[in-house]
């Protein structure tokens, strides 16, 4: 992360800081199991574009972490009191065979994460 | 990079009061990751989308810190609660400054 040029967040939200990496968030937390669902293919043939999902019930924040890229982080998820649910989907880059990390910080500041490892056949980091 | 970007926003436009919807959007971004390198190996600056957050009525509904490591073209899927009817407010902050703005209304009933 020191790589990146401190101008690349100047326009960011101040709330709106990186995603970091798993021991950030944590902080020395511990994270079990639990109500935590993470969904990714088991292979995905181009890790350009990888379609994964979230299920979090009582959590105020999950991030997704991809162990495997050369920065861990992939994306923060804040709920809103309007949300849903706490889930959501997107698409991630992985840049190859690798594990797939979430970790849910629930509404009693406790911790819990998911992993699940993903089988890439191209890379999705310009290898 | 400010050109070729379109947000497209697939929500509802009718719900009944406290319905819970699915939102889809997707906006067209090339997310330059920064880890890549052109033809003559120059690494390519970073050039990605780092925000998105829906508001419905000024209330949050979720808002994302995305990484280089979201793909081409950023897809969010969630729901949302729509307690009365208005006005579903989607917004993408570039690395760049610009911001993408969105609005679909929503009528309960």
């Amino acid at each position: 992360m020191a790589l990146l040029p401190l101008s690349a967040f100047a326009q960011a939200d101040p709330n709106a800081e990186l995603v970091g990496a798993p021991d950030d968030f944590l902080a020395g937390a511990d994270a079990a199991a639990g109500d935590l669902t993470l969904t990714a293919p088991e292979i995905a043939e181009n890790g350009n574009t990888v379609p994964i999902s979230v299920d979090a019930p009582g959590a105020v924040e999950v991030r997704v972490y991809a162990l495997g890229n050369p920065t861990p982080g992939v994306a923060t998820f804040r709920f809103g009191p309007l949300a849903g649910s706490q889930a959501a989907s997107t698409r991630i880059r992985l840049a190859g065979t690798q594990d797939v990390q979430a970790i849910a910080k629930m509404a009693d500041g406790s911790y819990q994460t998911a992993m699940k490892t993903v089988k890439v056949t191209i890379g999705g980091c310009g290898g | 990079m400010a050109s070729g970007v379109k947000p497209r926003v697939k929500a509802p436009k009718k719900a009944s009061a406290g319905e819970v919807v699915t939102i889809k959007t997707l906006i067209s971004h090339k997310m330059e990751s920064g880890q890549r390198k052109d033809s003559s190996g120059n690494v390519i600056p970073r050039s990605i989308i780092n925000r998105f957050t829906c508001d419905f009525n000024g209330e949050n509904v979720i808002d994302v810190v995305l990484a280089p490591a979201i793909s081409t073209n950023p897809y969010f899927e969630f729901d949302a609660t729509i307690p009365e009817a208005g006005d579903l407010k989607f917004t993408w902050y570039d690395d760049d400054g610009d911001v993408y703005e969105e609005t679909k209304s929503v009528a309960v009933g």
